[in-house]
């Protein structure tokens, strides 16, 4: 994996359709149950367009793509982002929010890689410098 | 009611300890689409030397935002969690989280910083395992909007 890893090289990508469905099971999934993320009345009083994901639904699910190319989760080593912009998640019908992993820097004597996530929806991003540090 | 800035620097009591179970980190990857066997399946995680399914990265927001209501929750900090917005979140992990685990966590305020109506307050969780070993530290920042912002 690591003998030919080279920077701006994509390791992984994936697109994520994303209901309300999948808010409420991140919901009880995650003990997080802000009403801004399945209570459209509730979202709109507080200021926002209307429903929007978790920030930690889309963190949460936009690292599986590391994951998934290490083969190990245990070398997810620190895993950054900052919440851009919100995922607005509309009923009837679906969020998509597209993952792309790119290697952003290589340390060959520490054994490590910065890999760094576009994540987008609707043509945005979504999560800006989305960074994760893995174990090669 | 404004944020109380002299929250800063405070370092709360260790948690109760947080049973880490299987079903629940199950439970947890599926939310997040992970669908790698390690998520899941037992064997397939002893298979790499664990010694039960591996939590996936973000699962110890779980266990950190548990922490976190000690302030959140608190009305003399005066945070109006209807006027929170999740601004940044970072997870350094010192070993992966496994089912099992008895999870107890140190939540620290490192800062309170007020602009512009917006008040950014950065909180830290340690968390460590039964042994007193470092398993994440989970830092998160979160934007309050002011009453008339």
């Amino acid at each position: 994996m690591s003998a030919q890893l080279e920077v701006g090289q994509v390791v992984g990508s994936r697109t994520v359709e994303v209901t309300r469905a999948d808010l409420v099971h991140y919901a009880g999934a995650s003990g997080d149950r802000n009403p801004i993320h399945w209570n459209e009345r509730f979202a709109r009083e507080v200021g926002l367009p209307g429903v929007i994901a978790h920030g930690m639904f889309t963190m949460g699910t936009a690292v599986g793509v590391v994951v998934d190319w290490l083969g190990d989760p245990g070398r997810v080593l620190e895993y950054g982002v900052r919440f851009t912009r919100p995922v607005e998640v509309p009923d009837p019908g679906v969020a998509t929010v597209a993952i792309t992993a790119t290697v952003g820097a290589v340390d060959a004597e520490a054994g490590t890689a910065r890999i760094d996530l576009t994540v987008e929806s609707a043509g945005v991003k979504v999560l800006g410098r989305a960074q994760v540090l893995v174990r090669l | 009611m404004a944020i109380d800035a002299g929250y800063a620097g405070r370092v709360y009591p260790p948690t109760a300890p947080y049973l880490v179970g299987r079903e629940h980190l199950r439970h947890f990857a599926a939310a997040v689409g992970a669908t790698h066997p390690t998520h899941h399946d037992v064997e397939a995680a002893r298979a790499l030397g664990y010694a039960d399914v591996v939590a996936t990265p973000t699962f110890a927001v779980v266990i950190a935002q548990a922490a976190e209501a000690q302030l959140i929750s608190d009305p003399a900090a005066g945070i109006d969690f209807s006027r929170v917005v999740h601004a940044e979140e970072r997870f350094t992990h010192h070993r992966p989280i496994v089912a099992g685990d008895a999870i107890v966590t140190v939540l620290h305020v490192d800062s309170i910083v007020e602009r512009a109506g917006l008040a950014m307050v950065t909180t830290r969780c340690e968390l460590a395992d039964a042994d007193g070993a470092p398993v994440s530290t989970v830092v998160s920042t979160l934007a309050v909007r002011g009453a008339d912002a």
